[in-house]
Formats: C-alpha cells, sequence, structure tokens
C-alpha cells in the first residue's frame, strides 16, 4: 500500500498525461451523449402517445441497460461497422446505456403532464405539434434534464471499461494499475474520473432547478 | 363559405337527433338522440347529475368528439366539416381547474389564441390589459405572475379572459366555478352574469349545481343518461314535472352551499 504522499507525487509527475487521458474521456462522454440525446428525446416525444411502441423501446433500452458493461463492449468487438477495437466501438456501448435514462425520463415527464392543461391546450385550438413544442416539452424539461444527468454520470463511468477495447481514456490508467498492482496508477484514473462525475452531477443539478417551471 | 360563417343569423349550435358512444359500440351511448338549438346570444345550461353526459355534449360542439351519429352544427356548418382547429379558435372554453399553462405568465396564458392567430404584439398587448380588466384583476399587479402565484379564483378569472381573448361569437363553460369556494364562486358567478349580458356571447354552460343554472341561465337542459329530460326557462324550470327535475329541487333545500 503506498502513501497519499507517494500517490501526490505521481500525480504531479503525470499531470500531463493524466490531463490528456480526462480530455479523452470526456471526448467519449460528451460525444455519446450528444447521439444518446439526439436518439433518446425525439423517440421519447414519438412514443408518449402510442402505447405498444413505447413498451417496445423503453423494453429494448431496458435490456441494453442489463447487460454487463464488460460483456457489451466484448459483444460488439465482432459486430461489422459499429464494432471492432477503438473509440467508436466504445461510444455505440455508451450510447445504449446511456438511452435508457433519457428515453424513460423523456416519456415520463412528457406524459404526467396536468390533463386540465392538455385540455385546455387542445380546446383553444393548439395543434399536436404545437402542444408537444410549447406546452409538453417545456413542462417537462426540467424531468428530461434529471434523466440527462442520470446517463452523463452512469457514461462517465462506464466509459472507463472503454479502455479494454482500446478507446482510451482514464480507464486506461485504472486497467494498468490492476495489471501491475499499483494503486497510484489506478487512483491516477479513478479520481479524474470520479471528479468528472461529481461535477457533471453538481452543475446539471444546478441547471435542473434553475428551469423547473412549477 | 366565410362569408355565410360570418355573417351567420340561424342558430349558433345545433344538436340534430345526436348520439355519442364510447369507440362506436352501439348500446353503450353516453348521448342517445340529443336535439338542440342554441340561438345566438343564449346562455343554455346544461344541468345534470355525474355522468349524465353533459361534457360530453360540450366537447361535441368544439369536435374534441365527433358524434356517432346525427350532427351538431356550429353556425351552420357540421363540426365534422369543419377544420377542427379553426373552430376551436373561434369558441372560448373554460374548465374546472382553469387549465392554465403554468410555465406561461398570466399575459401570455391570455395571449395564447392571439399569439396561435399571429396578431400583432401590440393588438395582442392592447386586447390583454382590456380582458384583465373586464376579469376585474388590475393587469400592473397580475400580467406577470404565474398561475402558481394566484388564487384559485384570479386563476378561474384568467381562464375567462384567456377564453374570451380572440372575441369568440361562442364560449363553452364546463363547471368553472365548481372548485371555488362558496363565496368566491357567488362573487364569479355575479360578476359572469353581468359579464355574460354585456358581451352577447352564445354560452353553453355545465354544472350540477341548481342554484348557478337558475342564476345564469337564458334556458335550462337537463339530462339524464345522455339524454334530455327537460328544457325550461329557470322562471318555469322547477314547475316541470318529471322525476329528474324534482330531484334537482330538492337539492336546492339539502344541497351544498349557503341554505336559502
Amino acid at each position: 500500500m503506498s502513501t497519499g504522499l507517494s500517490d501526490w507525487s505521481f500525480f504531479m509527475e503525470h499531470r500531463a498525461e493524466i490531463l490528456g487521458a480526462t480530455l479523452e474521456h470526456l471526448e467519449l462522454v460528451l460525444v455519446s451523449m450528444l447521439i444518446a440525446l439526439l436518439i433518446a428525446v425525439p423517440l421519447g416525444m414519438f412514443i408518449v402517445q402510442r402505447p405498444a411502441l413505447r413498451a417496445v423501446s423503453i423494453g429494448i433500452a431496458n435490456v441494453f441497460q442489463t447487460i454487463p458493461s464488460l460483456a457489451l463492449f466484448g459483444f460488439l468487438i465482432p459486430i461489422p461497422f459499429i464494432g471492432g477495437i477503438g473509440k467508436r466501438t466504445a461510444i455505440v456501448a455508451l450510447v445504449l446505456y446511456a438511452l435508457l435514462p433519457i428515453l424513460r425520463n423523456t416519456y415520463v415527464g412528457l406524459s404526467e403532464i396536468d390533463p386540465a392543461v392538455l385540455e385546455a391546450a387542445e380546446a383553444m385550438g393548439m395543434t399536436p405539434a404545437q402542444i408537444m413544442l410549447r406546452v409538453r416539452f417545456p413542462l417537462a424539461f426540467s424531468i428530461i434534464l434529471a434523466g440527462i444527468r442520470t446517463a452523463t454520470v452512469l457514461t462517465i463511468g462506464i466509459a472507463t471499461i472503454g479502455a479494454a477495447i482500446g478507446a482510451g481514456g482514464l480507464g486506461t490508467f485504472i486497467f494498468r494499475g490492476v495489471a501491475l498492482v499499483s494503486d497510484s496508477l489506478i487512483l491516477a484514473g479513478a479520481i479524474p474520473a470520479a471528479l468528472l462525475a461529481l461535477l457533471a452531477d453538481f452543475f446539471l443539478g444546478l441547471l435542473e432547478r434553475r428551469l423547473r417551471v412549477v | 363559405m366565410n362569408a355565410k360563417i360570418e355573417n351567420f343569423t340561424g342558430n349558433s349550435i345545433e344538436f340534430r337527433d345526436v348520439s355519442f358512444h364510447i369507440n362506436d359500440i352501439p348500446g353503450r351511448e353516453v348521448i342517445s338522440g340529443v336535439s338542440l338549438s342554441v340561438p345566438i346570444g343564449a346562455t343554455v345550461v346544461l344541468l345534470g347529475r355525474s355522468g349524465s353526459g353533459k361534457t360530453t355534449l360540450l366537447r361535441l360542439i368544439n369536435s374534441m368528439l365527433l358524434p356517432s351519429r346525427g350532427q351538431v352544427l356550429v353556425q351552420g356548418l357540421a363540426t365534422a366539416e369543419w377544420d377542427p382547429i379553426r373552430l376551436r379558435r373561434r369558441i372560448g372554453y373554460v374548465i374546472q381547474e382553469a387549465g392554465l399553462f403554468p410555465h406561461f405568465t398570466v399575459a401570455e396564458n391570455v395571449a395564447l389564441v392571439p399569439s396561435l392567430e399571429k396578431w400583432p404584439r401590440e393588438r395582442t398587448e392592447a386586447r390583454v390589459v382590456e380582458l384583465l380588466r373586464l376579469v376585474g384583476l388590475e393587469p400592473s399587479e397580475f400580467a406577470e405572475r404565474r398561475p402558481r402565484e394566484l388564487s384559485g379564483g384570479q386563476r378561474q378569472r384568467v381562464g375567462v379572459a384567456r377564453a374570451l381573448a380572440a372575441d369568440p361569437p361562442i364560449l363553452l363553460m364546463d363547471e368553472p366555478f365548481g372548485a371555488l369556494d362558496p363565496v368566491t364562486r357567488a362573487e364569479l358567478q355575479r360578476e359572469f352574469r353581468a359579464l355574460a349580458r354585456r358581451l352577447r356571447k352564445t354560452i353553453v354552460f355545465v354544472t350540477h349545481d341548481l342554484r348557478e343554472a337558475l342564476m345564469l341561465a337564458s334556458r335550462i337542459v337537463l339530462l339524464e343518461a345522455g339524454r334530455i329530460v327537460a328544457a325550461s326557462t329557470p322562471q318555469d324550470f322547477l314547475h316541470v314535472d318529471h322525476p329528474e327535475v324534482r330531484a334537482f329541487a330538492a337539492s336546492l333545500e339539502t344541497g351544498p352551499g349557503v341554505p336559502a
């Protein structure tokens, strides 16, 4: 067991490397989150009034969530186009994990609008598109954001496993540390990853409270 | 055709032998064979117990529902023929919980239909001020508030202002004062009666409160199990010989609210 002091000096010696890995990690997370958002939010809007599709799509998203992350990365490697070794495969896996929290919260937020508000909107002559964009979506926004927050924190954690299939990021230190039985190396990956998660949680939580309308 | 609608002089709303059943399952009729004419400027109160079909009749007028049989004519044109969006923007709608948009200010709520109709900004703003005054809310004090910062009575006033915003010829009201405390309710009923007389709108008003019906109606239509069982002026209503009329008359003595 190494002492805190030697961990600190290890950090200082390797700070450029750690910073680089942190940025790489952030890139994995941001790209995955962006893709997941572009899929899950419109999908959530689409399934609100379609019960059959809702059950199917949330069911599928649920299944991805239950696959152990290391196994999912492994499963993806042999798949043509999306698989292989490297960032692309990791991003596909991360997107699959991020889908469920965003999709579920988008659906829940959009469907739990006061029925009196929806009735008034319809009776005032709003079109279905106007009801979605001007009533449902703004009222659901903080709940959707809560799903995005959950997905982001989750993705930051799972992205460390991407290193196992050559995606880089902070997981590189962790896997190397496990192999070399070096706490310093493990911490060099784990601490920045934890900090990223905490920061993302904090700032998205702040935004969520700021944008809550009711 | 538009000019014909604008200059329309017949009945504002007309039900012609209208039946309605959910999911088109015959035998489970919510409305059975209703015929009813609402002249321009009349205030027709639909009275009945819960589940008697009052709200369904209302929703048949603005094409939130379409009749399974028969026709509902609004300004001479069947609701099935109307573009539902255009029809609804010409019909004000007030419901029990007001249904104000919680993320809009009072002014934005009132300006909803004008904004959908893309009125110029100055015209909309002037209209909002005019309407807030009309329903007794000082614009400088209330315009920028959110619905959650209002009392139940104030929310309902905003609901009425919103329904009147684009000056629709028809106003539908579904137990608008039902959720208010008795004192506020009586206050709003009195003000609304005065307002209705001044505005000369065609009003269809749903309630289960006979007292309210007697106070506001130019004609009371009593519904029981989806059928009209009595229709009369408020003056003659209590003398109509029908068991459901007597049941409602009995509620005057024992019903909620302040005893007479």
